[in-house]
């Protein structure tokens, strides 16, 4: 059973609080440590030579005039680095016998996507090294290139030959083989006969991340350790994976990821650029920066979706999911990237989403193409999965005209019925469906928005309105460590915390959840504040070095909160724990009498000032008057490991506008009640909301990364590649429920993500409502005005000729 | 993005810009806002020796009233362009266009004169000036000519400024009292337009006197919709002569297809937002 309150109460302490970010003033200015701002004396530039072929032979590099330019201190290839530079890891293999081609960071004998590093040059100005790049000449052998995803499967032309295969590899998970539920072939071999089968075919077109900060690094070689500034998401990971693949140890690499502008994902990667820069700044022995330019970024930093999605619903007559059987084929692109085939598993778990269905069937195909190469991207699995599902919900409350909401209803997990064990055998802890959906409704003026609806059909209007529905839910905090250890992934799940509590009574905090822009300093210090009874400005919050912050997992998966921020809490207990027997002494008291309040210890029951763990902080410091044997230090560390996910949800109701005649689509309303457990600061949490719903609604709309039948990508800059700015977005109507997350002792859930998740079928749900009286029943993505008015032709064109009145 | 070395001047008059120009002819390129050319030169798609900077030359900024046209300077700033109340008052259709024009921080850098000589076939201010009969001043040491809108667009990216002038000023026949609108369609704002339509018309005594109506991204120029502008003229401002008559505004043209539509799709898209342009241009509801 889940505790939800939806009042607001006026927060007390600082958690609940709208604290503006402690970040703001750098990040906006940009006077701040990002890497590109980093120079260190004798510091080199370099840059990348890049195949322009998809799939082809390198027959010969010739870097001869390159070299002699002006500037230039050496040009590196391939082979000249093979021995030094390491490899790509994937660190989640999701089968025994996945193929995983190995994945040189500078190719030497043959590129498999354009875009691949062939070449490096190091000059002493980053203008040099660009001049010489041009001079660089590249001889391919032209091989047949497979760039999409459907040829990928028909395994004629292959992305690694080598292979004999496209195909890397299968993952399932079946409800009745995992005795989660039953099976789904029976469930719709009995709705073909009784009841109602909804097959659909779904597109999840690519997509690019597009953080704001392009990718940068900057290598030192001259000191003890090997500092390596980068940016990126994962400065931990990055360590471990440069010590495992080229020898050196561990405790001779420090990273640093300083201030990071975004990542979405597309940070948190393993590089071949971070590869090259260091294998040539070890080389050389002298400092290497390498800053992409914008199309570099485009064009080969890591794409994320790019899923076929074969779909089968299966449901009584009157509306009850019986049954889902979902086969996806997922492009890997050219090799199996960090995450990799780790991306639709994660999805696996949320196909059958908020509801009951006593049968799933879950299956994967990862395969390769001679394109960039995929790997997480906001959301990862889980947006794939909450737009299939609700997709289909949608579709299935057409096909019965019933009203969408109400089919739902009858397929949701209710309030009462938490924890609730789902068909894909997870436990969600907490939530309240109804609740958040009566709320959305309400903020929505669903009943107006559907009046006005049939006013507009029954009058012909060339602007049709429509109206899409997504209730989502994800699995949150990752990760549960022994739940990664079933699905084989390479690592755990835990996240670390360290308190320091300084002589002066001011508070450090050093997590290894590394923030790149969501505000975490601002957050943890909110927590540290209430918890140690400090003042939220005595809070600094230390992060992203492996020299500060030693251990650490790191910021991806909407777990920095949940799972980081549970082991700040259990620190600052600790902290507690330490300075009370420090008190005790000082007061003359007994440990076991004493009462922590507001940041004093007091004896229960007296009017006696107490001491504040400031002073306890000064007395531990001086430690000229400590209880015999007392450590001299109140410091503490914590290393937290989840049992559970956290599934935050949410109602998302969308309306827009479909202009017929053009295929337009405009936003006209887009209200949403998220449920995200305790939220820390509504402020950050709002701005992770709006920026997650403009994504997701980007996917539905404007994004998607395009191929020529060569492999050369078409949408290499922001002319092509269609990122909305705030000028193509509208108000959000938000609000939220809060239910509690079990899994951590703040209730919080997460909420980097959903915004994401949930918006894209919203949107799409509501273009097709908006057409479904012409006949219109997908529309692919993006659903751009092309594809929307040539999904009206063609379905009035087929309604005409089946003698249906198309107006 | 670097671009490639190239030497820069910034000379403060017209006359040593086109000394300049003359004495590098086939090895340089006109910097007037940069807005276009800066992009080029850091993707490395143009490697110019030398760059002319417009920028200091006072005299080829600023907008005036010359009787029966407005000058507009070349190095006008789009900005300073949608902010003139004369631009405003006798040319609208050129006010209209500007509202959709790239965003704030290009109108401030950009120019009037700059966008034209690009010729951008997706660029707005083309298929306006066209409408408006704009003709242009252009410079060269030996003295200046007018061209006519109708010659000046000559291609893909090309016009018929020579390899050693300078586009000084655009004249622009006032348009007083015409209604105007220019209808951008594009996914997100700050597309380069799919098509564009901008109709300017003179509604007298309930009949159009007057029409013109130039399409954006119809062709590799910006084109006139004269079969519409023709069928306007002498009869009554209604929706039902305007529907009419946005029907043949594809005629003639010869759109591009490209991932945001193909040359039919183009050609639907001209007829529809021609009726939408011209009932707004003339009030007709």
């Amino acid at each position: 059973m889940s505790t939800t309150t939806t009042d607001s109460t006026s927060p007390t302490g600082e958690i609940g609080r709208d604290r503006r970010r402690k970040e703001d003033a750098r990040l906006i200015t940009g006077r701040t440590r990002w890497t590109d701002n980093i120079t260190l004396p004798g510091m080199l530039h370099l840059a990348m030579v890049r195949s322009t072929s998809a799939h082809a032979r390198i027959t010969a590099v010739r870097t001869d005039a390159a070299k002699a330019a002006v500037n230039v201190v050496d040009v590196f290839t391939g082979a000249d680095l093979a021995d030094t530079v390491g490899v790509c890891i994937n660190a989640w293999p999701i089968t025994p016998d996945q193929k995983t081609p190995t994945h040189p960071p500078i190719a030497t004998d043959r590129v498999v996507f354009a875009g691949e590093i062939v070449a490096v040059v190091v000059a002493r100005s980053a203008a040099a090294a660009r001049d010489a790049a041009e001079l660089v000449e590249v001889d391919y052998e032209e091989l047949p290139a497979v760039v999409d995803l459907a040829d990928a499967e028909r395994n004629q032309v292959l992305a690694h030959p080598d292979l004999g295969t496209n195909r890397s590899a299968y993952w399932k998970f079946d409800s009745a083989e995992a005795g989660t539920g039953g099976s789904v072939e029976a469930a719709i071999a009995e709705a073909r006969t009784t009841g109602v089968v909804i097959e659909r075919e779904f597109r999840q077109q690519r997509l690019i991340p597009s953080f704001m900060e392009p990718r940068s690094v900057v290598v030192d070689p001259t000191g003890e350790q090997i500092t390596v500034w980068s940016a990126t998401q994962i400065p931990h990971i990055l360590r471990f994976a440069l010590a495992a693949t080229t020898g050196v140890s561990e405790s001779k690499i420090r990273v640093i990821a300083p201030d990071v502008g975004g990542g979405f994902g597309g940070k948190l990667q393993q590089t071949p650029e971070e590869m090259v820069a260091f294998a040539v700044a070890r080389r050389l022995a002298q400092p290497v920066k390498y800053t992409e330019t914008r199309s570099e970024s485009l064009l080969s930093a890591h794409h994320g979706r790019d899923q076929i999605q074969r779909m089968t619903l299966a449901a009584t007559t009157d509306g009850r999911v019986t049954g889902l059987k979902v086969e996806l084929a997922a492009n890997l692109g050219a090799y199996v990237a960090l995450v990799g085939g780790g991306v639709p598993v994660l999805g696996a778990f949320m196909f059958n989403a908020i509801y009951k269905f006593p049968a799933y069937h879950f299956g994967v195909t990862t395969y390769f193409t001679n394109t960039t190469w995929t790997d997480a991207y906001r959301g990862a699995g889980r947006p794939e999965a909450t737009f299939a599902v609700e997709r289909l919900m949608d579709e299935l409350a057409a096909q019965l005209g019933e009203d969408p909401l109400v089919v739902r209803a009858r397929n949701w997990i209710t309030h009462e019925e938490f924890p609730f064990t789902t068909v894909s055998g997870l436990s969600y802890d907490s939530g309240n469906y109804e609740l958040a959906t009566e709320k959305a409704k309400a903020l929505f003026g669903y009943d107006e928005l559907r009046a006005e609806q049939a006013r507009r059909r029954e009058s012909g209007d060339p602007v049709q309105l429509g109206i899409g529905v997504s209730t989502f839910t994800e699995m949150c905090g990752l990760a549960p460590s022994r739940v990664l250890g079933t699905l084989d992934y390479g690592a755990g799940g835990w996240e670390h915390a360290s308190i320091r509590v300084l002589a002066t009574g001011k508070v450090e905090v050093v997590t290894g959840s590394s923030a790149h822009g969501q505000g975490h300093e601002t957050a943890f210090s909110q927590i540290v504040a209430d918890r140690l009874g400090v003042p939220f400005e005595d809070v600094e919050v230390l992060h992203g070095d492996t020299m500060i912050a030693p251990k650490g997992l790191d910021t991806y998966g909407s777990r920095s909160l949940v799972v980081g921020g549970e082991a700040i809490v259990r620190a600052s207990d600790k902290v507690i724990d330490k300075a009370r027997p420090i008190a005790a002494h000082l007061l003359e008291a007994n440990p076991d009498d004493l009462e922590f309040v507001g940041g004093r210890f007091q004896v229960k029951g007296t009017a006696v000032a107490g001491v504040t763990i400031q002073e306890v902080a000064g007395a531990t410091f001086v430690a000229h008057n400590l209880p015999e044997g007392t450590e001299p230090s109140l410091d503490a560390d914590a290393t937290f490991d989840p049992d559970n996910f956290s599934f935050p949800h949410g109602t998302h109701l969308c309306a827009v506008e479909v202009d017929t005649e053009t295929g337009r689509v405009s936003l006209r309303k887009y209200s949403a009640c998220d449920d995200v457990g305790v939220i820390i600061n509504p402020l950050i949490v709002a701005g992770q909301v709006h920026g997650g719903l403009v994504q997701g609604i980007a996917q539905a709309l404007w994004e998607g990364a395009q191929y020529d039948e060569n492999g050369q990508l078409l949408t290499g800059s922001f002319v092509d590649y269609l990122l909305p700015t705030t000028a193509d977005t509208i108000s959000f109507d938000l609000d939220h429920t809060v239910s509690p997350a079990s899994s951590n002792s703040l209730g919080a859930k997460g909420v980097g993500e959903a915004g994401t998740i949930a918006s894209t079928p919203a949107v799409v749900n509501a273009i097709v409502d908006a057409l479904r009286h012409l006949g219109v029943s997908n529309v692919a993505m993006p659903c751009t005005p092309y594809r929307v008015f040539q999904a009206i032709q063609q379905a009035v064109g087929q309604k005409s000729a089946s003698g249906g009145n198309p107006s | 993005m670097i671009p490639a070395a190239f030497d820069y001047v910034a000379p403060t008059t017209l006359d040593e810009a086109l000394a300049s120009l003359s004495a590098h002819r086939d090895d340089v390129k006109i910097l007037a806002g940069g807005q276009s050319l800066l992009p080029v030169l850091r993707m490395r798609l143009n490697e110019p020796g030398l760059l002319i900077d417009l920028g200091r030359i006072e005299s080829l900024r600023g907008i005036r009233d010359d009787g029966d046209a407005l000058v507009i300077g070349a190095m006008t700033t789009h900005h300073d362009v949608s902010a003139s109340a004369l631009v405003q008052e006798h040319a609208l259709l050129i006010s209209e266009a500007m509202t959709h024009l790239a965003d704030p921080q290009v109108r401030h850098r950009g120019t009037f004169g700059g966008a034209l000589s690009h010729a951008d076939p997706a660029g707005d201010l083309c298929a306006p000036a066209l409408a408006l009969g704009a003709t242009f001043v252009i410079a060269s040491a030996g003295g200046s000519r007018t061209v006519d809108a109708g010659s000046f667009f000559t291609g893909l990216f090309e016009t018929a400024i020579g390899e050693d002038e300078i586009l000084a000023e655009v004249r622009i026949p006032k348009h007083t009292d015409w209604g105007a609108r220019y209808e951008k369609f594009v996914q997100i704002a700050y597309q380069w337009s799919i098509v564009g339509v901008a109709a300017t018309v003179q509604v007298e005594g309930g009949l159009f006197a007057a029409a013109r109506v130039g399409l954006t991204n119809m062709g590799i120029v910006p084109l006139r919709a004269e079969a519409t502008e023709s069928s306007l003229v002498g009869q009554p401002a209604t929706a039902e002569t305007i529907a009419a008559a946005a029907a043949l505004a594809a005629d003639g043209t010869n759109p591009p297809s490209d991932l945001n539509g193909d040359a039919d799709y183009r050609r639907h898209l001209a007829r529809v937002l021609t009726g939408r342009a011209l009932r707004a241009a003339s009030g007709v509801a």
